[in-house]
């Protein structure tokens, strides 16, 4: 249905250096209505031990991103395209049954939901003891006591009793806690962890998020963060990927999103962003309009619609030409915008900061 | 057995709380307690759930005031208690110094034009089989609101005032965003001019471009129309971006109640200092 790009070509590539590294993806849905471009050209690197958050609004391709990189689109409808490469295998190509291999064992998943991801007729026990055996050639005596070990390391006591309680037996903030014992019993390389906290009140998300680092250091794992939330952005993160429309329109350090972005679909996320460590003087300044339809992507930069600064562009690019990721001042930060670079700098520093 | 416990607590004279000069809703001593029952044809009460278990706030007209917490800390039970879609247990409610504590449904209904609430799910706070003519106009028909020019042009009137295309008035919920529905509800609930809205989390499930166009909305409405907010919310900065003062709940109590300045910059009691704390701060130095 959709040309392909040059397959073959790609195959040919060096596998990167990076552990985790993303190539072009893309993630299309044909539909009744059209082809769902949920992700339309997606790369980053990650390295071990880093965290790296993704940020989006609802729609933006945040989810189907994280559900390409474990493969749960295999054998769907959906069109997956581009390379995922870690270390040194090539993940879209892979026949599902290597990547069952992977999946739970050198790579995992904390999803948002811990009620809709446990199985409400087994034991949390029960649950984590089979993703260790999945990949553990062990007897359920030794699973069960690595399991139970596992819980107690996340945070839940009495971890021999509540082994064999069912999931409605736990609090919210439990639940996750046991979610994140299944993804780590197996001490994944990558973990992937999809708005973890955004269900959860703030005093056990600040418990989790502390317990993710806790794991980050311990096992030198890489972590994909999920979130729309900046300030846990802020907290966990050392680099960030911003998506808005299934692309990625700048990524950086955390340091280079937070005091020095480049993007003004950056600038209206801290822009409408409410402070809880100072009081605002002005109003909330909102990105205007509504997130793109992914099946009628604008053309031209995606964010033009909401875009507040077209005028500071001369002529029609922003409607005609889609912006290319530009490198700002290293290869690390790089964004997608028409305006000049000098300029955006000027904007953010005399326009956008002094308000925030 | 309402008009016995409101005649009760008019014979009690002036609450304490309602002491305070010109507020609009002084609340004292609220209750709300769950009954848990046991049997099977003979229910015996063995315990209740204390939802809300004596708190007391006033608010004047025009403020806002927020109330926060964690999760069943009893937040939302007091605003649905406020605004008497729950019968409290027990206490005082003056709203505009007569006490709607113990009055029946009938003779709250007067009262709803003056007290109304925005709801959590836009999804689900709006009937899907209606249009939004026909829900931004259901209180006008209610209420039998005398309109100058017709329902219909009184409805098209507030949704544009909250932003929504007035040609839009026959489509249904469904084809409407988040945020969008977000404002049906509020158009829903200014139609008639009412003095007291309880907020219950009006902005938690929206993404936060389209939360600060919403927080934006409210803030202009109150303005306009002089109305008094009860902001429900467990996101302390979306709080502390709305309130005038805050009250921090914990286990049905009011654990702290100051101006929103104040409680931020120097909160007193522990369980504030730990709620704060632990919010992330978007500043990664």
């Amino acid at each position: 249905m959709q040309p392909q790009p040059a397959i073959d070509a790609h195959l040919e590539t060096e596998a990167p250096s990076a552990f985790l590294s993303v190539r072009d993806m893309r993630v299309h849905f044909p539909t009744a209505d059209g082809l769902v471009k949920a992700v339309d050209g997606l790369s980053f690197d990650l390295a071990r031990g880093q965290i790296l958050g993704i940020v989006g609004e609802s729609g933006s391709g945040k989810s189907v991103t994280s559900q390409a990189i474990l493969g749960l689109h295999k054998g769907s409808s959906a069109e997956v395209s581009g390379e995922i490469w870690l270390e040194g295998r090539e993940l879209v190509r892979m026949r599902e049954g290597d990547m069952r291999a992977l999946r739970g064992n050198e790579m995992a998943m904390i999803f948002q939901d811990p009620l809709s991801s446990l199985h409400p007729f087994y034991t949390v026990g029960g649950q984590i003891v089979e993703a260790y055996r999945q990949h553990n050639k062990v007897s359920k005596a030794v699973a069960r006591r690595r399991a139970v070990e596992m819980l107690e390391r996340v945070g839940i006591p009495n971890p021999d009793k509540r082994f064999d309680d069912y999931p409605h037996e736990f609090s919210g903030g439990m639940r996750q806690r046991a979610m994140i014992a299944m993804a780590l019993v197996c001490d994944p390389k990558l973990l992937i962890a999809d708005e973890p906290t955004t269900a959860l009140d703030v005093t056990v998300q600040a418990q989790i998020l502390e317990l993710m680092k806790d794991l980050q250091r311990e096992f030198n794992s890489a972590i994909i963060l999920i979130t729309h939330d900046l300030g846990v952005v802020a907290e966990t993160c050392e680099t960030v990927v911003v998506m808005y429309g299934g692309q990625c329109v700048e990524q950086g350090s955390v340091h280079d999103i937070f005091y020095n972005p480049h993007m003004p679909y950056t600038w209206g996320l801290l822009g409408s962003m409410p402070r809880m460590d100072r009081t605002r003087l002005t109003r909330l300044i909102p990105i205007p309009g509504t997130p793109p339809s992914l099946i009628q992507v604008p053309r031209g930069c995606v964010f033009h619609p909401r875009c507040r600064f077209r005028d500071r562009v001369a002529g029609e690019a922003c409607t005609t030409v889609h912006p290319e990721l530009e490198d700002i001042d290293s290869t690390d930060h790089r964004a997608r915008c028409h305006i000049q670079k000098n300029q955006r700098s000027q904007i953010f520093s005399n326009e956008i900061a002094p308000t925030l | 057995m309402s008009t016995t416990a409101r005649s009760e607590a008019e014979a009690n004279g002036v609450h304490p709380a309602a002491a305070l000069p010109g507020a609009l809703l002084a609340v004292n001593d609220l209750k709300k307690h769950f009954p848990i029952r046991q049997g099977i044809l003979i229910q015996r009460q063995i315990g209740a759930v204390r939802a809300v278990d004596g708190v007391s706030f006033s608010v004047a007209p025009g403020e806002t005031l927020g109330l926060v917490g964690e999760s069943g800390c009893g937040k939302t039970t007091t605003g649905r208690v406020v605004s008497k879609l729950l019968e409290p247990t027990a206490g005082s409610i003056m709203f505009e110094g007569q006490d709607i504590a113990g009055y029946s449904r009938s003779r709250m209904r007067a009262l709803r034009t003056d007290i109304q609430m925005i709801f959590q799910d836009p999804y689900s706070s709006l009937n899907p089989r209606h249009t939004i003519g026909t829900i931004v106009g259901a209180p006008f028909r209610i209420q039998k609101a005398k309109t100058e020019n017709g329902i219909k042009a009184e409805v098209q009137g507030l949704m544009e005032r909250v932003g929504l295309n007035p040609e839009h008035y026959n489509r249904y919920p469904h084809e409407f965003s988040g945020g969008q529905r977000q404002r049906i509800g509020i158009a829903r609930a200014i139609a008639l001019k009412p003095k007291l809205i309880v907020c219950d989390e009006p902005v938690s499930a929206l993404d936060v471009s389209v939360q600060a166009q919403v927080v934006n909305l409210l803030e202009d409405l109150q303005n306009d129309y002089n109305l008094t907010y009860i902001f429900v919310a467990h996101d302390l900065s979306v709080v502390r971006h709305i309130s005038d003062r805050v009250a921090v709940m914990y286990l049905g109590k009011i654990m702290e109640l100051t101006d929103r300045d104040v409680l931020y910059s120097t909160p007193m009691h522990p369980y504030t200092h730990a709620l704060m704390s632990a919010v992330p701060v978007p500043d990664p130095e």
